[in-house]
């Protein structure tokens, strides 16, 4: 199958290896990736701190750039469910039917990685190898934005090696919410200080989840706090194999 | 502040009276409670006891989505046709013996019932568990005309006792535990017994005592209604410990203060909303008293009774496409319970009585925008609130709404529309996107890589680190390969 990456601002820039690991994946499995370059960002960041205005422009080129293609994939629960559930939204409140029908439509053929893979690939079993110690946290925007449910859990229980531990009070926020870390840093940093006191409790070495922005939040307060434990993004699990492994030790 | 709405009604709750309004931001005021440890563990002991007893029963009702789709259904409609059905209540009541007064304002309202109270020749009345009048601050305004109001719910009761203020829709006293109940029933409660143990059952005693005494000697009650059913004029108050039922059936006159928004149109709607509100709030399959009366009835009960039909705003909410469906909440308080920030940060960090994610999206809409800013930020947008709520108001959706009525609100340019602005042009030209990928790696490599950013951003790095800057972005890697 021939699948465009909507590789999203934040991988691209901070968090490159989720995006190289859901490439690798991808033709790993046999289907053809292709990566539209004029492609940026998808303007949920503008649309939730109240610049639903200033996306427009953003929500036009996303749209412009992935209407040509049937199937379109993002390693990240957020931005598709941007994708999915706003930039219709900010079309509709621009005054633009047009533009509004035409992300509907390219909303409808945009994908999360584990949506795509047990969805519109029918497949549970990638081949993968990841000899560690995991616990998943279902993000947010995974969780109840696209209601991704098991998928992620039933693809990391059929890697090989891998013993994947539940994290107690899963269904709570890391306490990232974009711009919310920043302007309310205080409550974000006490909501994030749970959530790494559940993943301590799980004993594991990684913590996965299908979500750069997360991860770099869950990430940050783990080294700050010298935790050894690290976090990798589920595509890179499931990219990982004997020969080319994700984490090497 | 914009002008009156379509409907002639104010499009702002007025300020200086009432409890919509906090002295200071969100995030200052939640610097404060997140310090206290004894308030974040009775918050985190509290909130994780009522999700776990609300989803057990949630779980064992097998039609509860077709429940929460025929209730926000119903509101939907009672929304769309509010004027109708409010004439129509009016009606009912007033044939039932009612009568019914329209309030446009927390100023009218509560010039409405201290007149009221006044002209019953009482000086004391005792008070139903009420949103609406903590909303308006009736307390004070009866106080100031020389009034004392008793609150008889056991918690509003230990919040009017502490000089304090409430906050949680459904457990005002959520802040506080026993040793601090104790402590400020000695020290205000009439007639308490000195040797007052923390024990609970000894507490509900002492504020059974007192209230009892309190129930035969006052002629006047105030209550607020959790629905009015326009076919039959009929009021309902739900609640859990019998001392809403002494208030609305002792006194001589009973006065209602009922925001617009609490009709439902009949008589079998309640039978649904019955259902829906107990196990989303209390966790209780089954509300435990559950009153309800139409007009006066000679002989029995209170024999004049008074509805005050509150608007303080809701007319401009309802005329906001999007933010309308914050009036179909029925006061349950779920959102609250799952809400991690709300666990966190407590009811008094939002500076309304109306705290929690509803609090969020509610406040800001009735005081306008400008006056409640930082609340529609108080949230990550987690959606744990839109899954919880019984009649499914998109909680997330209107705080993204409001965040935009607030930028939009601001009169000049800030440091941060600034940024944004530049962010989204930056971001509409791959080539200038590019090139600020290069600059922020190069910056980062020869600063102090994340550590010490300057402001806002420090903000992040105060509490957590950036990784080391990637070798390469995707885009690099990608034309590489």
């Amino acid at each position: 199958m021939r699948i465009a990456l909507f590789v999203t601002c934040l991988a691209d820039t901070m968090f490159p290896q989720a995006a190289t690991a859901t490439v690798r994946l991808l033709e790993r499995l046999g289907h053809e990736v292709v990566f539209p370059p004029d492609q940026t960002c998808c303007g949920q960041m503008h649309i939730n701190t109240g610049y639903p205005s200033d996306a427009v422009p953003l929500v036009r080129r996303h749209v412009r750039i992935f209407d040509p293609y049937d199937v379109v994939v993002a390693p990240s629960g957020s931005c598709v469910g941007s994708v999915r559930h706003q930039h219709a939204m900010v079309a509709r409140r621009a005054g633009d039917t047009a533009l509004t029908s035409r992300a509907e439509s390219v909303a409808a053929r945009t994908y999360e990685l584990s949506e795509l893979l047990v969805d519109v690939l029918g497949v549970t079993d990638v081949g993968a190898y990841f000899p560690h110690r995991v616990t998943y946290h279902p993000t947010c925007h995974s969780l109840r934005m696209l209601r991704v449910g098991d998928r992620p859990r039933t693809l990391l229980r059929a890697v090989r090696g891998l013993d994947l531990v539940e994290l107690p009070a899963q269904e709570q926020c890391c306490g990232f919410g974009g711009t919310f870390a920043v302007k309310n840093a205080e409550t974000s940093t006490a909501m994030l200080a749970d959530k790494m006191r559940h993943v301590l409790a799980t004993g594991a070495d990684v913590c996965t989840a299908s979500d750069a922005s997360c991860l770099l939040h869950i990430g940050g307060g783990l080294s700050r706090l010298r935790t050894g434990v690290r976090t990798v993004h589920l595509a890179e699990i499931l990219a990982s194999t004997e020969h080319d492994p994700a984490v090497r030790g | 502040m914009t002008g009156p709405t379509f409907l002639g009604m104010p499009a702002t709750a007025p300020p200086g009276v009432g409890h919509l309004r906090g002295d200071e931001s969100f995030p200052a005021a939640a610097r404060r409670s997140l310090a206290d440890p004894q308030l974040r563990r009775n918050l985190r002991h509290a909130t994780t006891t009522i999700r776990a007893k609300s989803a057990a029963v949630i779980a064992e009702s097998p039609d509860w989505e077709r429940l929460r789709a025929a209730g926000a259904a119903i509101k939907a409609d009672t929304l769309n046709r509010l004027p109708e059905l409010l004439e129509q209540l009016e009606a009912r009541v007033t044939e039932a013996g009612g009568v019914v007064h329209w309030a446009a304002d927390a100023v009218q309202a509560n010039r409405i019932v201290t007149d009221l109270v006044r002209a019953a020749g009482a000086d004391r009345v005792i008070k139903v568990k009420s949103m609406a009048t903590q909303e308006i601050g009736l307390n004070e305004a009866l106080d100031a005309a020389g009034i004392t109001p008793v609150e008889t719910d056991l918690a509003e009761l230990i919040v009017q006792l502490g000089d304090d203020r409430p906050s949680h829709i459904l457990v005002p006293a959520i802040h506080r535990n026993r040793a601090e109940i104790r402590e400020i029933f000695l020290r205000e409660m009439p007639g308490v017994d000195p040797a007052l143990t923390a024990d609970p059952a000894a507490l509900a005693a002492a504020a059974r005592r007192y209230l009892r005494e309190t129930f035969l000697s006052t002629p006047v009650a105030v209550s607020g209604a959790n629905f009015a059913v326009a076919e039959t004029g009929t009021l309902a108050v739900v609640e859990s410990e019998g001392n809403g039922r002494m208030c609305l059936t002792l006194p001589r006159t009973l006065i209602t203060v009922m925001g617009v928004e609490k009709v439902v149109p009949t008589w079998r709607d309640l039978e649904l909303f019955l259902q829906l509100l107990p196990r989303a709030s209390t966790g209780e399959r089954m509300n435990p008293y559950t009153s309800m009366w139409t007009g006066v009835t000679p002989g029995d009960g209170p024999q004049a009774f008074h509805l005050v039909l509150l608007d303080n705003g809701r007319s401009a909410v309802l005329a906001d496409e999007v933010g309308r469906q914050t009036l179909r909440c029925i006061r349950c308080s779920a959102c609250l319970n799952v809400c991690p920030v709300y666990e966190r940060a407590g009811g008094h960090a939002y500076g309304s009585v109306y705290p929690g994610p509803i609090g969020a999206v509610l406040s800001p809409q009735l005081t306008g925008i400008d006056d409640n800013a930082s609340l529609p930020y108080a949230s990550t947008l987690c959606g744990a609130c839109y899954d919880a709520c019984p009649v499914k108001i998109n909680i997330p959706e209107v705080l993204v709404h409001l965040r935009a009525e607030a930028v939009d609100a601001r009169r000049r340019p800030t440091a941060e529309s600034i940024a944004m602005a530049a962010a989204a042009y930056t971001m509409d030209h791959p080539r200038l996107y590019e090139a600020a990928q290069r600059a922020s790696r190069l910056s980062r490599l020869a600063g102090r890589r994340g550590r010490g950013l300057p402001p806002p951003l420090n903000g992040w790095t105060g509490s957590r680190d950036l990784p080391e800057p990637p070798a390469r972005t995707f885009r690099q890697w990608w034309a590489e390969r």
